[in-house]
């Protein structure tokens, strides 16, 4: 287990390390400087400017400090907005696009899973093919289709909920952001499952249970369910992956200030460090929750560890 | 039945996308300064947009353009994905494993943030649309051609042309090549409705696809912005969007369940 740790832990500084490294070239060989859209500058000015954020330096002298600044964890000053450091932005902004995805991966897990064991229970039978269909639904319409279609009818036409805002997070601000956000994922674990449990349900050693006489909920929860949990822990990796990329659009359609929309408004005004910092912390994130799944895997199944 | 219905789908949506423009006598940029924010009636059969412009013509247009993005960033996924899988996978050994590893540090980069980025920086090209989006997208076409690949170079007629010194281009494009077909058709159609949901993903944070022209994407992110005036403006592109992308999973997990690559197992 640790020493999966320390692997991760490895493999995540050179990852790191690619993506400043290709942000920054991808940010300074663009057209377009950060205080070019602002009104003429006279030249002291804008030299006055340069020499804040060091743009006056070399390219290779700014990657170099740059680097140094983040190694001891500090991201920078934004230069959108010129009173707030980028720790400040993410620190403001990162909590609401995790509370987002952490409440979306949960409902999506209560969903999906009971739907997964219902739909393998009435395998072939209508139920099961009409979950199926709501399944492939689910997974098709994209989340910035059914986002605003959810707001059309339980915020306008039906005024249950608000069209939108974060308001501290109030539960009622949350319920249709999280549920456009998890609908695809309760879709995909629905599937997962349910095939997972179907093929687990025809394996020998359940027979033998049967054949002792074990109740059919004592085999499908003591027996069945954590092996067929696998794929589905599997699944999470690339569905943080989703979560992140989802959240972006999710904060843009019911205008949430979370760190999706820093990262496209950041992109828009070329600020350099906002934009670097918000890759930083996303291609954490998922290093972190890949290693997450990783570790939930090999606990379910100890031989994937000996494998290797 | 999936199949069928999926394909059906497919096949009068293409045709309504290539021909429908022109059943209509509508322009996809005249502004009808009368007929803002219409619903749809004899008129505009889809209704016009508040701009004033017909939402017929212009989500077919936008169809057309969606499809074509779809179809060339497809394309070119799987020729670096299959090439680069069967290198890989046939090569075997150091290059093997440096070739995964290196997909690996592919896998681990935040793709949609960086293509978001040259997107912004470069300017909203078509062609770099397709480039961004088809460079993403190989990755899993390239992994399981390769495990496919493991597999077919075991089987005793490689073995065979191997002994008898037939050079590796003769024998990848001759012996393994045409065995993937099932699974590179079941990835390809498993790849387009993805690259279609990128498209129309960038497309809506309006970095996508540029006025005059048009997508699903800016469509759908336009009726957004009227939901309440104008919700047909949302829905309509979106239910095409929607059901296209239906289609092509539908169709996707038919024929993998039709050609089940579960009979070819790596190791």
């Amino acid at each position: 287990m640790m020493r999966l740790l320390w692997q991760r832990l490895l493999w995540a500084i050179p990852v790191l390390w690619l993506v400043l490294t290709i942000t920054f070239v991808l940010l300074r060989v663009a057209p377009g400087g950060p205080f070019d859209s602002e009104r003429q500058l006279t030249t002291e000015a804008a030299a006055q400017i340069a020499a804040k954020y060091q743009l006056d330096q070399p390219v290779l002298v700014q990657y170099g400090q740059y680097l140094g600044q983040v190694l001891q964890g500090d991201l920078g000053p934004s230069f959108q907005y010129p009173d707030q450091t980028v720790n400040e932005l993410i620190a403001y902004g990162l909590p609401i696009s995790a509370t987002l995805g952490v409440l979306a991966l949960l409902v999506a897990l209560m969903i999906g899973l009971p739907l997964g064991v219902l739909s393998a229970k009435r395998a072939d039978k209508p139920t099961d093919f009409f979950i199926g269909i709501t399944a492939v639904l689910g997974i098709s319409v994209p989340n910035f289709v059914i986002g605003p279609l959810l707001i059309l009818a339980f915020a306008v036409y039906w005024p249950l909920l608000p069209v939108g805002g974060w308001n501290g997070g109030q539960i009622n601000h949350l319920v249709l952001p999280v549920i456009t956000l998890a609908l695809p994922f309760i879709a995909y674990i629905t599937r997962l499952f349910r095939g997972a449990l179907l093929e687990e349900l025809q394996k020998p050693y359940i027979t033998t249970a049967r054949a002792k006489g074990c109740s059919e909920a004592r085999i499908l929860w003591l027996h069945a369910f954590k092996p067929a949990m696998l794929p589905v822990v599997s699944f999470l990796g690339p569905a943080s992956v989703g979560l992140i990329t989802g959240s972006v659009v999710i904060e843009q359609i019911f205008g949430l200030p979370g760190m999706g929309r820093y990262f496209v408004q950041g992109a828009l005004n070329r600020d350099y460090t906002l934009v670097l910092g918000v890759v930083l912390v996303v291609a954490l994130l998922m290093l972190m929750m890949n290693t997450v799944a990783d570790l939930l895997y090999r606990w379910l199944d100890p031989r994937a560890g000996e494998q290797q | 039945m999936k199949i069928k219905l999926a394909l059906s789908w497919l096949i009068i949506m293409s045709l309504w996308v290539i021909i429908g423009p022109w059943l209509s006598s509508q322009q996809p940029d005249f502004i009808h300064w009368d007929a803002m924010a219409q619903a749809p009636d004899s008129q505009f059969w889809f209704g016009t947009d508040v701009m004033g412009r017909d939402l017929y013509v212009r989500t077919l247009l936008g169809g057309r353009l969606s499809l074509l993005v779809a179809l060339v960033a497809t394309c070119m996924s799987l020729l670096i994905g299959v090439s680069y899988g069967l290198l890989s996978g046939y090569l075997g050994g150091r290059t093997d494993r440096f070739m995964m590893r290196f997909l690996d540090v592919l896998y681990a980069l935040p793709f949609l943030f960086l293509v978001i980025l040259l997107l912004v920086f470069f300017g909203q090209h078509m062609i770099l649309l397709f480039i961004a989006i088809g460079g993403y997208i190989w990755l899993d076409t390239a992994r399981i051609v390769r495990g496919q690949t493991l597999v077919l170079k075991k089987q005793a007629y490689v073995e065979a042309a191997q002994a008898m010194g037939q050079s590796t281009t003769r024998i990848l494009s001759l012996h393994i090549l045409p065995n993937l077909r099932g699974v590179v058709i079941v990835y390809a159609t498993l790849t387009i409705p993805q690259v279609i949901l990128i498209e129309s993903f960038i497309s809506f944070l309006g970095l996508g696809v540029q006025e005059p022209n048009t997508s699903w994407g800016t469509l759908v992110s336009e009726g957004v912005d009227n939901l309440q005036t104008a919700p047909w403006s949302l829905w309509i592109p979106g239910a095409f969007l929607s059901l296209t992308l239906m289609a092509f999973n539908l169709l996707g997990d038919g024929l993998r369940d039709y050609w089940d690559p579960k009979r070819l197992r790596p190791r």
